[in-house]
């Protein structure tokens, strides 16, 4: 069984992990996803790591729809992480142990396998990890 | 603009109505409210009134009378209500008319919100994530706030604590059951650092307000709640709102700053003349911060006013006297006028076993939701 991307064009996976922005034109303003609309806006890489500007547990399983994870419900944790220079995007957060998440800690980019498709397929989704190496 | 009085108050109890129409609700408030100001529907000249997910408002003529009154519906999310008011209040002022209402209900399925991606102009995968989830982010505004200005878990319980204790003595009000500090604080985390009775639950009601110019407020002797301020504002660049995939490294304001500045402005008193107030109260944490938000305090120092009790019934500054969202629920199209109903009652000295003690005389409301929208009144006896 293979993985396939919850969507086109939000992160590109080799040769690493990299989300895709969308910088303006003209004013220059960088924002996530790159909005449909190649006239005003350019798509551009983002950094790959970033400090964790806020946090919480999605305790209790999102309805559905919208959400596709699996109905076996396992909480995890979602926060927005500050890309220098760029912008602070909301994100998953894979980690073991929630209490460990810390407010302007480093979180490097990773993906997730965070749902199955009606195939059988993994869904691939971007999300950020705290990055413990130096 | 000529001054505009609150001449009558109803409300049809918030929390759960079987059997009765959102519609219903509301129609029963605005009942309740021309009796209370010794008019009938065929004395209102126009209506105001909406709701977010219980139908138009101007279809309660069928319910009330077939008098041929224009009336305009408001669909404006958190704000429906508040709009409803400014519309009436403006209808007044401008001289076009005497007397007309505002009415806002709602009834709303059990459990969260649940909305979809393509409402909020979103892309499907956002909601297939699980990110269209309204508690996250009110979760994550207070997380960050809360380490940047050093208030604990226990004022967030504290917050809960006095709403419920103040809804003992609510009739409107939903929870009425007072609930320990210990409880509410070890209660499943729904998101995190939030427990399930810090959150207010989606629910039905409605409240309907007459509202009267001077010469016919005297009339009816009704003379006593004068509208001084009415504002609604959208949010500026840089605030934090719900659904964002993204948010620009450079952060800025709030819709509430600016609603709350524009209505001082109008009142032209300010926050240290506020005898008691109602604040957002969507969770614990959201009362918290609009008390800064709104001037009453600088950021961080609510830890020493919820320990010390001076948002209570007998505090500095009493705030949602009535269990607010917390206990009333959030019927949305309702909300925001039963804080101005809350008010309206303490002016007049009606408040019971919550009355706001030492004769208030100025009264303020304050609501905030989606998509970055906010309302100010100010109320004066």
């Amino acid at each position: 069984m293979g993985a396939s991307a919850i969507a086109q064009g939000l992160f590109r996976e080799t040769p690493e992990p990299t989300l895709i922005g969308g910088r303006h034109r003209d004013t220059g303003r960088i924002v996530f996803p790159c909005p449909d609309d190649a006239a005003r806006w350019e798509p551009i890489d983002l950094p790959r790591r970033g400090t964790l500007w806020s946090w919480t547990v999605q305790r209790f399983r999102p309805k559905s729809p919208p959400y596709i994870g699996p109905e076996d419900f396992t909480p995890f944790a979602i926060g927005y992480v500050e890309l220098p220079g760029a912008t602070i995007v909301e994100t998953q957060i894979v980690v073991a142990d929630f209490d460990s998440l810390t407010i302007g800690m480093t979180m490097k980019l990773v993906t997730t396998d965070f749902a199955t498709a009606a195939n059988g397929d993994a869904i691939r989704l971007y999300a950020f990890t705290p990055a413990t190496e130096a | 603009m000529q001054d505009v009085y609150i001449v009558g108050i109803g409300i049809h109890p918030f929390g759960r109505s079987e059997g009765l129409s959102g519609l219903q609700q509301g129609a029963n408030a605005a009942r309740a409210a021309m009796a209370d100001a010794g008019l009938e529907w065929p004395d209102m000249q126009f209506g105001f009134g909406g709701s977010d997910s219980a139908g138009n408002a101007d279809t309660i003529v069928n319910e009330l009378g077939l008098t041929g009154l224009p009336f305009i519906n408001v669909k404006n999310g958190c704000a429906t209500g508040g709009s409803a008011l400014i519309g009436s209040w403006q209808a007044i002022a401008s001289g076009a008319h005497d007397v007309g209402i505002a009415i806002g209900f709602d009834k709303h399925p059990r459990g969260a919100f649940n909305a979809m991606p393509a409402e909020y102009s979103l892309p499907e995968w956002y909601g297939e994530a699980g990110f269209m989830v309204t508690t996250q982010f009110f979760a994550m505004k207070l997380q960050r706030y809360m380490a940047l200005h050093g208030i604990s878990p226990t004022s967030l319980g504290r917050v809960a604590e006095k709403a419920f204790r103040n809804a003992v003595h609510a009739d409107h009000a939903w929870r009425r059951s007072p609930v320990d500090l210990d409880t509410i604080l070890n209660a499943p985390m729904i998101s995190d650092p939030l427990t399930k009775y810090m959150f207010c639950s989606p629910a039905e009601g409605g409240v309907a307000l007459v509202l009267a110019s001077a010469k016919k407020a005297r009339e009816l002797g009704r003379d006593q709640v004068r509208i001084k301020a009415a504002v609604i504002r959208t949010r500026p660049p840089g605030s934090f709102e719900v659904f964002a995939p993204s948010m620009d490294i450079e952060r800025g304001g709030a819709p509430t700053l600016l609603a709350s500045k524009a209505a001082y402005e109008m009142a032209g008193i300010g926050p240290e003349d506020i005898d008691l107030a109602q604040l957002q109260d969507t969770e614990s944490g959201a009362e918290i911060m609009h008390m800064a938000e709104n001037g009453f305090c600088a950021d961080g120092d609510q830890e020493e006013w919820l320990a010390n009790g001076w948002t209570n019934i007998d505090g500095r500054l009493p705030v949602n006297t009535d269990g607010g969202c917390l206990a009333c629920g959030e019927p949305i199209g309702a909300s925001g006028l039963r804080q101005v109903y809350e008010n309206a009652l303490q002016l007049r000295g009606l408040g019971g076993g919550r009355q706001v003690p030492g004769d208030p005389r100025t009264a303020y409301s304050h609501v905030y939701g989606a998509p970055g929208i906010s309302g100010v009144t100010i109320l004066e006896r």
